[in-house]
């Protein structure tokens, strides 16, 4: 246990004390009590910030931590939509179906992320040219779902229905036996995204802080040393960026759940753009960081929105521009490091207070 | 005995440079050799065809008795080959141990790395620092803990590329010092340098490149005593 939990904790990630984990335990409690006593509205809503954290801590790990800017992510979090939308139409969701669909869906992702990464790699394609190439291909995935509104574009049963998108499918679904199945809607679909989000992150809370994580922030400083200390820089890249790809598919295929639809505008420049703002606002070098800021941001954004403000977007423009010129570590982390001092600041003369009391009393006995 | 370094013929263009042109350059195992030769004389040049860089026009790199030419440049690290970079190659934004750790984890279990960490800052001085961003280090330290870096890995052949730029006479001194008994040790290194008093200090056999060919090769007092190298570095006619 103690063994297990100490993979948690290491020089790639903030929080790593006793006081972050009680209340990291203690915001899970609140979360998994809040169904008991807030409405559904707010229940969905609160899902709905957690739905985009995946594809926002794939990008962390990405250009966080191993320095690739990847300026598509939507590419994949469109492609798992899409495909979850395909599979569900087609085959229904009776025995647990959505749930293999969700699994086929995200394994598209990644494989759409493998072959891309893999030419671009192994290509020898570095630094902006990634982000260059990235929302090419989401631009491209966009424009081609666009043009997909005549009857002719159906796949099987499942029509893609163009600009409009698709809509229609069914949500998550548990079997269970001797009765109908569980559908994962309200605060069922809440505390299952709650559960994924607890796993995805303590998952890649290991994985920063493991071997393959020092690997990786040697590849963002200084991807020439990191190949001659003898790693293949381009294989850790490519399985980052798999990596990366699974979870923007995982967003795209609970966005498709969350709100049974999905558009191609999910993979336009607008949307390709927001995961950057969360990332770099909060702190792309930190995995909490960006769960934190992603989630406000998501919250700001809608509350923006839903006072029928026009000015979401350029708030997040602006968000970002601002981070970048005042905290280009992210604000997040920013502030952590700021409160760490002032911390340490403290401590020192608590010590030395107490040294001079024993001074004192040592001199007065 | 074969060489553990050879290169044959090796010939590297850029463009209308002709930047290497036929070098034969052999390094016995155990050996403390010195690069040098006036600035452009092909010596990173060599370094980088060595280690794969980029690939020579023509010719080959041969270690440890196997033609390695075709071998990308992290599985000749593998093979034993080490290099400190002429600019400082370090990780700026970590630790000083983790820096030294990563290069460690490479080969070694947790433990042993953890065990061998400690010997490795204690042999560079680098203590008081460990827990401090690498790129915060003086340039002096910046230099030692990259060679830390590169001898973290045991390599067989260490390749140092102006080692001691930058450094003040003392740390030169201590870092000649270090390179002597890391080869006393049993590793075999290749030292480019421009700073004589250093080599003086360290080498008993120097290779002198210009325009990108071997030059002379020889015994230390032979070189220094040698008039045509004295010009090459001077431009005396």
């Amino acid at each position: 246990m103690g063994n297990w939990f100490s993979l948690l904790n290491g020089p790639q990630t903030m929080g790593n004390g006793r006081g972050f984990w009680v209340s990291f335990c203690a915001v899970i409690l609140i979360l998994v009590a809040l169904p008991l006593f807030a409405d559904s509205y707010l229940i969905n809503n609160i899902g709905f910030f957690f739905v985009w954290v995946f594809m926002s801590m794939g990008l962390s790990l990405l250009w966080g931590y191993t320095g690739i800017l990847s300026f598509g992510q939507t590419a994949f979090f469109g492609v798992a939509g899409y495909a979850y939308g395909v599979i569900t139409l087609n085959f229904g969701s009776s025995y647990g179906l959505t749930f293999a669909a969700l699994l086929v869906a995200v394994a598209l992702a990644a494989l759409v992320a493998l072959i891309i990464g893999y030419f671009m790699f192994y290509g020898g394609i570095r630094d902006v040219f990634v982000g260059i190439v990235t929302l090419s291909i989401t631009l491209v995935f966009e424009t081609f779902m666009a043009q997909t509104a005549g009857p002719e574009w159906a796949i099987g049963s499942a029509r893609l229905n163009g600009f409009n998108g698709m809509s229609g499918m069914p949500p998550l679904t548990i079997p269970w036996p001797g009765q109908e199945d569980i559908a994962l809607e309200g605060q069922y679909l809440f505390w299952f995204l709650v559960a994924l989000v607890v796993c995805v992150y303590l998952g890649l809370r290991i994985l920063v802080n493991s071997r393959f994580g020092n690997v990786m922030v040697a590849i963002r400083e200084n991807p020439n040393r990191a190949e001659m200390l003898g790693y293949d820089v381009r294989r850790y890249q490519l399985i980052v960026f798999v990596i990366a790809g699974a979870l923007a598919g995982l967003s795209g295929v609970l966005y498709t759940t969350w709100g049974t639809y999905i558009t191609p505008s999910t993979m336009g420049l607008t949307a390709a753009a927001l995961p950057i703002v969360w990332t770099a606002a909060g702190g792309r070098k930190d995995l909490t960081a960006t769960l934190v800021a992603t989630i406000f941001l998501v919250w700001l954004s809608q509350i923006l929105a839903v006072k029928g403000s026009q000015y979401a977007l350029i708030l997040m423009g602006f968000i970002l521009l601002v981070a970048v010129m005042l905290a280009p570590e992210g604000f997040v982390v920013t502030l952590v490091k700021k409160i760490g001092l002032l911390a340490r600041r403290s401590a020192p003369k608590a010590t030395s207070v107490s040294e001079r009391k024993l001074a004192d009393s040592s001199s007065s006995s | 005995m074969t060489p553990i370094l050879a290169t044959k013929g090796l010939n590297k263009r850029f463009g209308g440079l002709h930047a290497m042109n036929g070098v034969d350059l052999n390094v016995e195992r155990g050996e403390l050799r010195c690069l040098i030769g006036p600035n452009g004389a092909g010596k990173s040049t060599l370094f980088k065809l060595i280690l794969g860089t980029y690939p020579p026009t023509s010719g080959e790199v041969w270690f440890n008795g196997e033609n390695i030419t075709r071998l990308l440049p992290y599985r000749r690290v593998e093979k034993g080959i080490s290099i400190k970079f002429q600019v400082p190659g370090i990780f700026q934004d970590l630790p000083v141990a983790q820096n030294l750790l990563i290069a460690l984890q490479h080969r070694l279990s947790k433990e042993a790395a953890k065990a061998e960490l400690e010997r490795l800052l204690a042999l560079l001085d680098l203590q008081p620092a460990r827990a401090q961003r690498a790129g915060e280090l003086s340039h002096g330290q910046k230099q030692w803990l990259e060679i830390g870096m590169a001898i973290a890995l045991s390599p067989s052949l260490l390749l140092l590329d102006e080692p001691t730029a930058g450094m003040s006479p003392e740390e030169t001194f201590k870092t000649g010092e270090l390179v002597k008994r890391l080869n006393q040790d049993g590793m075999t290194v290749v030292v480019i340098e421009h700073d004589m008093a250093f080599v003086r200090q360290i080498a008993r056999k120097v290779t002198v490149l210009h325009f990108g060919k071997i030059f002379v090769e020889g015994p230390l007092d032979e070189i220094i005593s040698n008039e045509d190298v004295a010009r090459i570095y001077l431009g005396k006619d």
